[in-house]
């Protein structure tokens, strides 16, 4: 148990990773419980922004001087996709059965995945993302890379800042009642469409940031990344109680905890070698879904429906 | 000129017509109200009049201006405050934060503070509780909240809508109080009550509403000694 440091470190860095992203479903179905399936694709344009930027500046700029206009592009290009499928795919179907916008989501994933997959310079396959050169770091007995350390900085300022937001600003207000009764929030004056834009233009741009650090992490980012990263969130926003911000970060970082240390560990459990590496790794992270469902349906930090009168 | 000018409304959800082309008015400084029984259309014609809902056909006419087609989040702008059947408060806001939502389009901070203080006099539960999420509240204090919180926006026309509903009968004395209070500072009144003897007791004019239509109006004075209203509101036989 001697690398249980780098196990912990390994696991609260992609579980960061995943509450980022969890932060988009959660926003948007807090206001309109809608799960918007295609969030997962919003963080993979969002990557392909970033790599996008890091392209067209000149060849030999420094990745440290180049990543705060990778962050911009990637956050921007984020937001866009993100307004840009409420406006247009989500919208019109308000107040239709819950069936048709899921449905939508679904053909919007599989849409923007083939954008990419059609028309993105050479990315049928995988491609390389920029990468910091020079040796790890080690913090508290754990080796943390380059790439990694964005993540570690990253994750806490945004999650402080929506808090800050939501708790404190006239919008983040308005934006709580909207999401606690949307026609009583009419009668107050606001403008809920206008939220409602608001709330996935903050998810797109959390999951625009979560994508420069998916690249910088893995080096590598294709049109399919959407899909798992997608997967991972959303079960991790469900774990933590899905509509509320403070639940889709816990939810994140348990399951990245839990998958890290479940691939590390689990095949040192008499009995159960057979299950050991990462080939279980999501195998875990599903089953800690379904248990804590059992005992908590509402999630980790949600709260049960009942208050409305 | 009325306030307000309501000119054969005609409200459907879906092909059901729940407002059949009703047509009253409201002056600035009255209290009228709407009784009558559940499904006669009296909370679809407030939900109307503060744009939630769309109407069929007819005309709204407030303040001068046709307000049929605008949003319920600008209708407040105009100067209507609804505050709505079953108190809707934000439950897991603070009372303070209740009450802010409902300034939540007046720019002037210090009006707004002053508001607030108000309200706690009227309602001095409110006050003591103000950092209290608004859903430990019980039924009548979350009344007086939603009523608090509609007077916030300083509208032009109040809408209450079954102010009294589910209370106990000293919490409506209260109620009905504090809008007996408010219509002797002026507060224009559209008051949709089941309790009608309370209702026609305080109102200038009244209507009675049968499903979707008015089937009689008058004063309050006349509507309370009318034999008909007697039988089939004030429970008199």
């Amino acid at each position: 148990m001697n690398d249980l440091p780098q196990q912990l470190a390994s696991g609260l860095i992609l579980g960061a990773m995943y509450g980022l992203i969890a932060i988009g479903y959660t926003m948007v179905y807090g206001i309109v419980q809608l799960i918007n399936f295609a969030h997962g694709e919003i963080v993979m344009f969002g990557a392909f922004g970033g790599l996008t930027a890091w392209l067209l500046l000149p060849q030999g700029t420094a990745l440290a001087l180049a990543l705060p206009v990778m962050l911009v592009m990637a956050v921007g290009v984020s937001v866009l996709v993100g307004i840009g499928a409420e406006r247009f795919a989500y919208r019109p179907l308000r107040g239709a059965p819950r069936l048709a916008p899921l449905i939508t989501a679904i053909g919007l994933s599989i849409m923007l995945q083939q954008l990419i997959w059609g028309f993105y310079p050479d990315a049928k396959k995988a491609r390389t993302f920029p990468q910091f050169s020079g040796s790890s770091v080690e913090i508290l007995g754990a080796n943390i890379q380059r790439g990694e350390l964005f993540l570690l900085i990253a994750a806490p300022v945004c999650m402080i800042a929506l808090g800050f937001f939501v708790a404190k600003t006239r919008t983040g207000r308005a934006m709580q009642a909207t999401s606690q009764d949307p026609d009583t929030a009419k009668l107050m004056g606001i403008n809920t469409d206008r939220i409602i834009v608001t709330a996935f233009a903050i998810g797109a741009a959390f999951g625009g940031v979560a994508a420069i650090a998916y690249g910088l992490k893995y080096g590598q980012i294709d049109f399919k990344i959407g899909f798992i990263l997608g997967l991972k969130a959303f079960t991790a926003a469900v774990l933590g109680g899905i509509g509320n911000i403070y639940g889709a970060m816990v939810g994140g970082l348990v399951l990245g905890l839990a998958e890290s240390l479940a691939t590390a560990y689990i095949e040192h459990i008499p009995g159960m070698e057979l299950f050991g590496g990462g080939a279980w790794k999501n195998v875990w992270a599903f089953v800690l879904l379904i248990l804590v469902l059992l005992v908590r349906p509402q999630g980790l930090l949600g709260e049960r429906v009942a208050d409305r009168a | 000129m009325p306030l307000l000018e309501v000119e054969d409304l005609r409200v459907a959800y879906g092909k059901i017509e729940a407002v059949k082309g009703i047509s009253f008015t409201v002056d600035a400084g009255q209290v009228v109200t709407l009784i009558g029984t559940n499904g006669a259309g009296k909370t679809t014609t407030l939900r109307t009049l503060s744009g939630l809902l769309k109407p069929l056909a007819g005309k709204i006419t407030f303040d001068g201006e046709v307000i049929n087609d605008i949003g319920a989040h600008k209708i407040v702008a105009k100067g209507i405050a609804h505050s709505p059947e079953g108190r809707r408060i934000f439950p897991r806001l603070t009372i303070a934060e209740n009450l802010q939502l409902g300034a939540f389009l007046r720019k002037d901070t210090a009006g707004i503070q002053r508001d607030i203080e108000s309200a706690y006099e009227r309602f001095p539960i409110l006050g003591e509780r103000r950092h209290q999420a608004a859903g430990t509240l019980s039924g009548g204090e979350q009344q007086m909240l939603a009523m608090g919180r509609a007077l916030m926006s300083q509208p032009k026309l109040l809408m209450l809508d079954e102010p009294s509903m589910g209370l106990s009968p000293i919490m409506m004395q209260k109620i009905m109080e504090t809008i007996e209070e408010l219509k002797s500072q002026g507060t224009t009144i559209l008051l949709v009550e089941q309790n009608a003897q309370a209702a026609l007791s305080l109102a200038d004019h009244g209507h009675v509403m049968e499903i979707g239509t008015i089937a009689l109006s008058g004063t309050g004075e006349e509507l309370m000694h009318d034999e008909s209203v007697r039988k089939a509101y004030l429970g008199e036989d």
